[in-house]
Parts: C-alpha cells; structure tokens; sequence
C-alpha cells in the first residue's frame, strides 16, 4: 500500500509537471494572439515528456542548459511559472528582468543555466560546464537538450568530440522531433535513420528513447545519469518526439511541409494522455483525481498572466545595466 | 628586470595560475609545445595538463567550452594561435560570451581572457595578418586590450585575468621578441587608463600595439625638425580613455591616428568620432589617419610594405596636420 500511494505520488507529479507546461503554453499562444508576448515564441507542446522525464531523473546540483523552445525544460526544473511568464511579458519581475525573453530563459539559483538561440551553439557552453565540474571534482553532471537539426551541425562535432575526448559528464539529449523548422529529417542529414551513430562515431556511447512516453525517459536517463555520476564520460540520446504546434507562432500548426493528418496521428500519442492512461491502467487514480488537477493547474497559470500582467516593465535606466560585472576584490 | 613581452606575458600568466587554481590556460599547442610562439613556455611542466590543455583544431569548440567553464566558476584563459583563426569563434565570442550576462539579467558573470596575436608578421598574406579589434571593440559586453610594451602586456595581462568579464586580448607577433622594463611581483594596470608615452606639445599621435613603437621612432625623427609630438597609447580600446586623450588633443589641437587595420570602419574612425564629440573646440584641424591599406594582404614583401603604415607615412600625416 505505501508503495503504491508513493507510486500514485510520483506519476501524479509528473502528469502535473506536463500538464503544467502544456496549460502554460496554450496561455502563453493566448498572449501572444493578444501582443502581450512579442518576439519568437517556440512552443514545446507535445515535447513534454522529455523535459519533465530527464529533469526528474537528476539532482538539483546538476546543471541543464537547453535551446530556445525551452519553456517546459525551465518549468520542469521547478523555476517560478510567475517568473516565467513575466519574462515572456517581457517585465521586469521575470526570471531576467525582462531581458532574455522567451528564448533566452536563465534560473541560475537552480543551476539552469539559460536558453539559446543561436542553433548548435550552446552544446560547447555545456562540454564547458561538464569541464569545469571535472575540473573542480563535483560530483555533477550536465543535461543539454537540442533539436535534432543541430545534430548537421559544426559546433555540435567540435563538442561531441571534446566532450568524448575529455570524458567530460554531459548528456547530450536530442529532441528529434523530426523537423527543423520546415525541413524534415530526410532533408537535414545524410543518413538521418542514424542520429546516434554521429555521436558514437565520436566514441560516445548513444541510445534511442521514445520521447513520448514520461516513464520510459526518466527511467532510461536515470541509469545514464548514476553511470556518469561514477565515471564521468558523455552519454547521447535521441528521444523520438513530435511538436504539435508550428515552429513559432509565426508557423501554423501544420504548415505546408507536414500533412495535418500527419499531425494528428502523432497526437495520438500524446505524452499526457500516455501517462493519464497509464495511470488508470494501474488503478492509481480517477477521473475526479485528474480534473482536480486541471483545477489547480488552471490556478497556477491563471496567476502567473495575472502576474505578469499586473508587473511593471522595467525601468529605462535598467537599459545599461548588466551589460559587464563590476570587479570585485577577490 | 629586463626582459621581453614574451615573458612579460609568461609571468603575468604563471602568477594568477599559482595565485588562483581556477586559473587555466586552453588552446592549441598550449602545452607540450610549449605555445606555438612559445608563451606558455614550462606551463605544462609545473600546472599540469589538467591546467594547461592542449586542444583540436576548434576555435568554436573550445572557446565555447572555455566560455561554459567560465558560467560554473572557473577562469579560464584561451589562447588563439592567431586572432584570424578566432574567426571561427566568433559566434561563441559574440552570440555567448558578451551576450549572457545581459540575457540572464545580471545572474552571471563570464570572466574569460581570450588572447592571442593579432596583425601582420613578416609576408604571411592575406588570412594570416588580419588586424581584426574593431570587430571586438564593436560588441558591447566585450572588453578589448592590445598592449605594446613589456610592461603594460604584464600589468593589463594580470588585470585581465582578475577582470570577471570576457576581456579580447590582442598581442602581435612581432612584439613577442621586443624587450623592455617588466616589474617584478604585483603588478597590474587598471584597464580602460591610456598613458601618455611621449609628451610634446605640437600634435597628438594616438597610435596602440605595434604601431605604438612607429609613433615613437617617428616622434624621435620629427624632434629633430623641432615638431614635438605627444604620443598617446590607449592600451585599452574598450572601455576607450577618452579623457586622457582628449586632455592631449586639447593642448595640442592637432590628431594623426595611426592604426595597422582597414581603414573603413576601422578603429581609427571610432577614435575620430570620439575626439570629434568630446574636442572638436580644441581641434585647429582635421583629423589624419594613417592606416592599413584597403586590401586583402598581399604577400609579396613590396607590396606588403606598401599595405602596412611605416614611420614615414607617420611623419609625412603629421606635417599635413601641422601644415
Ligand atoms: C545557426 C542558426 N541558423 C539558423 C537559425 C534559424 N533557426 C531557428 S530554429 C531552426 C530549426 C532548428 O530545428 P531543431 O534544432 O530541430 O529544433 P526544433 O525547432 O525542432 O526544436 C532554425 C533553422 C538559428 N537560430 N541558428
Ligand atoms: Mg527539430
């Protein structure tokens, strides 16, 4: 019975999580329809279970360092959903005082350690993370979630290699959703079917996990993560995933190079609905259990656009500030 | 003691890698080799390899790595075996290193020494001679440095290194042999302080790096026909001491700018525009600038002295201003 009320606790922890992120994003399209949001918006809807099922599966001293559809990354890690939002407002109670944005999320008390926009370019900052906690002896390891279209790129290899080459412990964790932007994956890369050998072509160890299923990630990640922990090394995973939504807001859901029947196909494999189903499998909870949820969620977001809306835009003297940091004597 | 900025940067590096265990130096040949114009001579020998790494060929990867390093604590130092080969880096310098301060809104620091040599040696030609600071000096978030003696590559070396944002520090290969005074034991120089290198009162020769010891050898020469040229070295181009130099070009009310790089939208033009704002009262004439030509480099050595400001064209700028 105790096992199984702590097991009801923790798949319920984990649907709220995904549930969280998803209700977030839809308000967040909300907002954005309403100007209230500017700039790129890349949602994350669909990709759920990767986030919440790799973030479970480490400690808080570890780093995570992800691209710019990384809403739900920052979520999972349990920064502020008022904080979030406010950042998307572009306001200056939001996680960087407004000056990030959407794509450019950091919550450095919970060691994650921001979102990037320049494809490719932040797989270096985390071999840089991993290098430094193998510098200092911690005991960390680092998390770098990417789509799979920066897999092609220059920056990823030189990465890749350095981190094999150093045995540094970064997971390298590509979200193959399939498509970048509007190319699909049999137009990004020569020999697409093989995402994992390019980095086991670097001599790092890669495995496949079906991004869609919160059970399944976390448990894999878990067993990678107690392995790097012992011995630091790189570990790559390609999680087979699917957005719902366009790239951005400026992309209609299914745009012109996906079918919508081929969207829908893949919406059938909902990473909430899985779990949902799962967990009624396993008798561990009701529909009643789950519409309460639905309700405090609702909450949740609710507040943070009421945050986030009552929030006052920076200050323009905040213009020059945060630009450099002021020596100190050390 | 004596000595050359070679060693003058060997030092300043050597005493904040013992001073500070979170100081390391990484980057092509930096170790083994002991620096592929031998810099980091006996690093690896006493700090290690874990301290001093010898890295692939890969700008990106490793300044970005480096960059990473910097965001969890550490101080990293990379060494570009030559700045036209930070090109490649150049997304890591410019997209991350001076951008994620800012975007994190102040939660982090990147302090970072990337340094290297810049400017033209002897017949290299055209991707081995760049003089590329005014790229740098472009980006906020980015401090830049190009000492040219001994003793301010020391001083500004150390300062650099202590300094928690990402500092471009740019030597030029052919200072590596110059030699000069280097004090010994702590010593550092505020970065953002020009210093006045030669005092005169008839014209102001701003001049930094390697052009620096021009200016001088054509001051000594112009003195002889009694013009006494004030010779102004900002050292620090980002953060710009305009106060300084504007406190020369208001006694002298004359300006040649002398810079190795491409005059369109070079640094020199940056420098003119701040006189220009800041003294224009005090000017008594236009501002000469004496630059790099607007040419790939070529490698034919007549051509390359062409392409290159010598201590002539400076004197000839500086009777042009006067005249
Ligand atoms: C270096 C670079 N080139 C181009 C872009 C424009 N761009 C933004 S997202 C994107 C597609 C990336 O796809 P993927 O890595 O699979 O991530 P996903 O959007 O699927 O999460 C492109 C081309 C960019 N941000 N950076
Ligand atoms: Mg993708």
């Amino acid at each position: 019975m105790a096992r199984s009320s702590s097991q009801r606790d923790d798949w319920f922890a984990l649907y709220r999580q995904m549930l969280l992120i998803r209700r977030f994003e839809e308000k967040s399209a909300e907002m954005y329809a309403l100007a209230k949001i500017g700039g790129f918006l890349h949602l994350y809807i669909g990709q759920e279970a990767v986030a919440v099922g790799c973030i479970d599966a480490v400690e808080e001293q570890d780093y995570i360092i992800a691209a710019y559809r990384e809403h739900g990354h920052c979520l999972a890690r349990g920064s502020d959903p008022k904080a979030v939002m406010a950042e998307l407002f572009g306001k200056v109670t939001g996680l960087c005082k407004g000056k990030g944005g959407s794509m450019h999320l950091f919550d450095v008390p919970r060691n994650f350690m921001g979102g990037y926009a320049i494809v490719g370019g932040h797989l270096p900052l985390a071999t840089g993370l991993a290098f430094a906690v193998k510098y200092q002896r911690r005991p960390q390891v680092v998390l770098c979630f990417f789509g799979e279209g920066a897999v092609p790129s220059g920056q990823a290899h030189e990465a890749f290699n350095l981190a094999a080459l150093w045995s540094l412990p970064v997971i390298f964790i590509c979200e193959n959703n399939r498509y970048a932007m509007g190319t699909p994956l049999e137009r990004e890369m020569a020999l697409y079917k093989g995402v994992t050998e390019r980095a086991q072509a670097h001599g790092i160890e890669a495995s496949r996990v079906n991004g869609m299923d919160v059970l399944a990630v976390r448990a894999h990640i878990r067993e990678i993560v107690e392995t790097v922990r012992q011995t630091p090394k790189p570990f790559f995973i390609e999680a087979m995933t699917y957005r719902f939504m366009g790239h951005s807001m400026a992309d209609p859901a299914h745009g012109h190079y996906r079918t919508r029947e081929e969207v829908e196909e893949a919406r059938k494999h909902d990473p909430l609905l899985l779990l949902k189903q799962q967990i009624l499998d396993q008798a561990l909870g009701t529909e009643a259990d789950f519409k309460a949820i639905e309700r405090e969620i609702g909450q949740i977001v609710n507040d943070a656009i009421a945050f986030a809306d009552a929030s006052p835009f920076p200050a323009a003297s905040e213009l020059y500030d945060d630009v450099y940091a002021e020596p100190t004597s050390s | 003691m004596i000595g050359t900025y070679r060693e003058a940067l060997n030092q300043a590096m050597r005493e904040e890698m013992r001073r500070d265990s979170r100081v390391f130096l990484i980057g092509e040949e930096v170790g083994y080799y002991q620096g592929a114009f031998k810099v980091s001579k006996g690093f690896v020998e006493e700090f290690g390899p874990q301290r001093v790494v010898d890295t692939p060929i890969t700008e990106a990867g490793f300044t970005g790595l480096a960059i990473g390093a910097a965001m969890a604590g550490l101080r990293p130092i990379v060494e570009l075996m030559t700045f036209n080969f930070g090109i490649l880096a150049m997304d890591q310098i410019v997209n991350n290193a001076a951008k994620i301060r800012y975007m994190s809104g102040g939660q982090l620091a990147i302090p970072i020494v990337i340094r290297g040599p810049g400017s033209a040696a002897h017949q290299l030609a055209a991707q081995h001679s760049q003089s590329l600071e005014a790229w740098f000096c472009h980006v906020p978030g980015l401090k830049v440095i190009a000492p040219a003696t001994p003793r301010d590559a020391k001083g500004l070396l150390i300062s650099a290194i202590r300094d928690p944002n990402p500092v471009i520090f740019i030597e030029a290969q052919l200072l590596y042999p110059t030699k000069g005074d280097i004090p010994e034991g702590e010593w550092t120089i505020p970065i953002g302080q020009a210093e006045v290198k030669r005092v005169g009162r008839d014209v102001t020769i701003l001049a930094y790096s390697k052009m620096l010891l021009l200016a001088l050898e054509a001051a000594d020469v112009l003195a002889q026909d009694g013009i006494e040229a004030e010779v102004v070295d900002p050292r620090t181009l980002r953060p710009l001491d305009t106060k300084t130099i504007i406190a020369s070009v208001s006694k002298t009310g004359r300006v040649v700018i002398v810079e190795e790089g491409w005059p369109f939208a070079g640094l020199g033009a940056q420098l003119a525009e701040s006189i220009y704002t800041h003294a224009f009262d005090a000017l008594d004439g236009p501002i000469v600038r004496v630059t790099g030509a607007d040419v790939p480099m070529p490698y034919s050595r007549p051509l390359e002295d062409l392409a290159i400001p010598d201590r002539d064209r400076i004197i000839t700028a500086v009777k042009q201003v006067l005249s």
